[in-house]
């Protein structure tokens, strides 16, 4: 048995310790994912896991909720070691997690999805009515109106969660792990999940919480847990930290987004006039009478929440979904009528917000990836030719600084950072003139953040490259944009400089300010 | 860069690594070891002429089983090329038969390379059907190409009345002879079904290693959205799959009543399936974007020689389906060991 020692004073604050690791590590053969990482759960209250990807969170909360068995040290619940052997077990204990990606059957009703698994069985089938019952009451604890009987398909993404949150509730769960619950809500829905996480720790439950939104985890947080390269650097309670606290812990050095590049701004190399895009049901707009021309060498930031219709307006720029009206002008041509790969061929390129669903061939190597858009570029005749593919990789792995070996990897095995880079610089090798990146920061961690910005900036300055990318973190908006561009409901909400407060930008986006 | 299917660094010692080489070129393991074993079990097995009467077999399901890979590639499936194969036989003994033409009133005879062309055209018109439905009509993969096989495999039927058309050799004086030359001739000892099997196999192998085309097929197959997103036509490169696909059945179908002689209407029942476990026994996954022309052709070498193997030294055609439906599952569970080992 492990002897505990050098336990942080800190930790031992007066709630009572519901669930605490001691020295766990995991070791991946020779790859260290956590190397001896101690922290406590406290009763009633929140613990906030901050770590870069890779820095160990997953892992940790995967052997906390005995998906897997640490290679060495213990977990202690209610101060008894104890040993998980999968998940379910760990549920008996009252443990449970909610994934990032929900574990829900879409196409089964909320009573089922929430008794999935642990039906009421009595000698005649399934007890229907009494769970019916109980998800009633359970949704009205959470006061959330939701019928029982309706397909959990048909809920917004906001209100399954709710139904996780339900379905571990059901099973009487005295710690709730929540891995990214926010990164898919839009802010209204935000604001509900942390009244029910409130309402959770005020009965007692214990919240462990992930987030990559950084300044919304703060909020809601009674404890800080910092991870770096699977060591814990930091803890603390919430009254002795902020923002540039955890930052510090997480990166370990100072850092910087950049500033806008020092670019010679040309013509207008994109306009988009009188864009209206519809929505997915057909009635509204998504995107509403939108205007915005940038120039080339410029890079302008589109800010807004979630469903503000960033999304929609880059994809049908790039061609992926068609406008209903409007025009969208490269160089003063309008290729509205284009087809993606003419749209590419013209200058116009997209970086898609979910790089592992639209952005990477999982099947194919590093380099592969790279050249995927510009196979024309090194195909001579009827072949392609290998001497010129090595040289459009290789020009890609120098100019978007890729860690691989000469790209003959899976693309599965480089960190997430390296492969959004992949992403980047695949459509980077196309030569355009416009590109367009969707939230190009979405889950990769700080540093690799830092190099992206630096990377498009740069691109702009020497290149004279137009540079179109949106963001929901405020900061990322004050750093390499000359211009930045809130966007609402499918409008334009705001326009600002690049000496902007983000008090001005928050307020122009119509996000409520928690508390 | 030619070869997709798997190439992540060796992280352990020797032996690690020799079980990643006995993994990776399983099918060539398997297809040494069937020859082995048949080759003490019986003096027949082992001699060359033997090998190329077993590789005339191999001709048929070979054929087929490269232009499923295309299509498997691309994440889909096609279950009509028995169907398409058995059409196209008949069609070419009908077409060698003479077209009436009741207007003007007189029989024509197609020479036997008009007969090989149009035979042709018929597979890549009933893949481009195929094709068009999947990729326009968004028709899933399984049920276009089930409705395919019935189809086809009706309008043969129909086409013959049931019946088998014998008698393909044609008649000198209308100057249609040498249908037979595909299925029985040899060039310096090898059948020519054989080596038509190389030909495509080598071409379809670099169309799929050195082609733009061949990148957007792996690509599209990979990820079928990341593939649209950066500029490969994907519509056209899913009904082209299935194009090519037909293309082979009908080849397949006149190499087949070439070495018959005579095409029956049921020619190539079930045929498909063969087609598809040669397919993953070369190491493709059914998902799409992983597998080669290599593989596929020692897939097809494996299951008839095996087949043939078990013919040979006597096995009851019973326990041949047994061990046939065996070595497909284990070539399946061998795939997901190498798949489910790269996804780390």
């Amino acid at each position: 048995m492990t002897v505990q020692q050098n336990i942080n004073p800190t930790l031992a604050t007066k709630s009572e310790v519901v669930m605490s690791a001691r020295h766990v590590a995991k070791h991946y053969g020779p790859i260290k994912a956590l190397k001896g990482v101690n922290f406590d759960i406290h009763r009633g209250q929140v613990t906030t896991l901050f770590g870069e990807n890779g820095a160990g969170k997953s892992t940790l909360m995967k052997i906390l909720s005995g998906i897997i068995a640490p290679t060495s040290g213990e977990i202690l619940l209610d101060g008894e070691p104890v040993h998980f052997h999968g998940a379910n077990h760990a549920l008996a204990h009252g443990v449970s997690i909610i994934h990032q990606e929900l574990a829900l059957a879409p196409n089964l009703n909320v009573r089922d999805n929430i008794f999935m698994g642990r039906e009421i069985r009595t000698a005649r089938g399934i007890d229907f009515a009494e769970e019916e019952r109980v998800t009633r009451a359970l949704m009205k604890e959470l006061e959330e109106d939701l019928d029982p009987l309706t397909p959990v398909e048909e809920l917004r993404l906001g209100q399954q969660q709710i139904v996780e949150i339900a379905r571990a509730l059901q099973a009487k769960s005295r710690i709730l792990i929540m891995d990214e619950p926010t990164s898919a809500l839009s802010a209204s829905e935000v604001e509900v999940l942390f009244k029910v996480i409130n309402d959770l720790t005020a009965k007692g439950v214990s919240i462990v919480y992930i987030s990559h939104h950084l300044e919304e985890a703060l909020e809601i947080t009674d404890h800080a847990v910092v991870l770096r390269d699977g060591e814990m650097t930091a803890w603390a309670p919430r009254a002795e930290i902020d923002l540039e606290w955890i930052v510090r812990n997480m990166v370990g050095e100072n850092f910087d987004l950049g500033s806008p590049p020092d670019s010679k701004m040309g013509n207008p190399a994109l306009s988009i006039e009188n864009l209206c895009v519809p929505d997915t049901s057909g009635h509204g707009l998504v995107v509403n009478h939108l205007n915005l021309s940038v120039r080339a060498g410029e890079v302008v930031c589109i800010y807004g929440l979630m469903g503000a219709g960033r999304t929609e307006m880059m994809e049908c720029a790039a061609g992926r979904v068609a406008a209903q009206s409007g025009a969208i002008k490269l160089h003063g041509q309008d290729i509205s009528h284009l087809s993606i790969a003419q749209r590419i061929n013209a200058g116009l390129v997209l970086v898609p917000e979910d790089r592992q669903r639209d952005g990477l061939v999982q099947t194919m190597t590093v380099g592969q990836n790279l050249s995927l858009a510009s196979i024309a570029a090194f195909t001579r005749g009827l072949f392609t030719s290998r001497k010129d593919e090595r040289r459009v990789i290789d020009d890609s792995i120098r100019e978007v600084t890729v860690k691989t070996d000469g790209g003959g990897a899976m693309i599965g095995s480089l960190s997430g950072g390296n492969q959004q880079k992949v992403v980047i610089g695949k459509m980077l090798a196309t030569r355009p003139d416009v590109i367009l990146l969707d939230e190009p920061s979405r889950g990769i961690d700080i540093g690799a953040k830092a190099e992206v910005f630096k990377l498009l900036a740069k691109t702009a300055e020497t290149r004279g490259l137009a540079v179109v990318y949106s963001t929901s973190e405020v900061s990322e908006c004050l750093s390499i944009a000359h211009r930045i561009i809130v966007m609402n409901r499918g409008r334009i909400a705001a326009e600002f400089d690049h000496t902007v407060t983000k008090e001005q930008i928050m307020a122009a986006s119509g996000e409520a300010v928690h508390h | 860069m030619a070869d997709i299917t798997n190439s992540k660094p060796a992280a352990g010692g020797m032996d690690l690594n020799i079980g990643k080489i006995l993994l990776e070129g399983r099918a060539f393991f398997a297809l040494v070891a069937i020859i082995i074993v048949f080759s003490f079990m019986s003096p027949v097995y082992f001699s060359v002429n033997n090998f190329l009467i077993m590789s005339s077999h191999v001709a048929i399901f070979g054929l087929l089983a490269v232009g499923m890979l295309v299509v498997i590639l691309n994440g889909g499936i096609d279950l009509s090329v028995g169907s398409t194969l058995g059409l196209s036989g008949v069609v070419a003994g009908f077409l060698m038969q003479g077209v009436e033409l009741p207007s003007a009133g007189v029989i024509l005879y197609p020479p036997v390379w008009a007969v090989v062309v149009l035979t042709i055209l018929l597979g890549a018109f009933v893949g481009a059907i195929n094709g068009v439905l999947i990729a326009f009509f968004r028709v899933p993969a399984f049920v276009a190409t089930l409705g395919m096989l019935y189809v086809a495999r009706g309008v043969a039927l129909l086409m013959t009345n049931g019946l088998t058309y014998n008698n393909l050799g044609g008649v000198e004086a209308l100057g249609n002879t040498g249908f037979d030359w595909l299925g029985f001739n040899r060039i310096a000892g090898v059948p020519i079904g054989v080596i038509v099997l190389a030909l495509v196999a080598l071409a379809v192998g670099l169309v799929l290693v050195r082609t733009a085309f061949g990148r957007w097929l792996y690509a599209s197959g990979g990820n079928e959205r990341a593939a649209e997103l950066s500029g490969v036509p994907t519509r056209g490169v899913k009904i082209s799959v299935y194009v090519l696909s037909g293309v082979c059945a009908a080849i397949a179908g006149l190499v087949l009543s070439s070495q018959l002689t005579s095409a029956g209407p049921t020619a190539g029942t079930t045929y498909e399936l063969t087609a598809i476990a040669a397919v993953v026994i070369g190491g493709a996954a059914l998902t799409g974007g992983r597998g080669n022309v290599r593989g596929t052709m020692l897939g097809a070498f494996v299951i008839g020689f095996l087949s043939d193997g078990l013919v040979i030294i006597g096995v009851s055609a019973y326990w041949q389906t047994v061990f046939t439906g065996a070595v497909i599952v284990l070539a399946v569970l061998l795939n997901s060991l190498q798949y489910g080992r790269a996804g780390r």
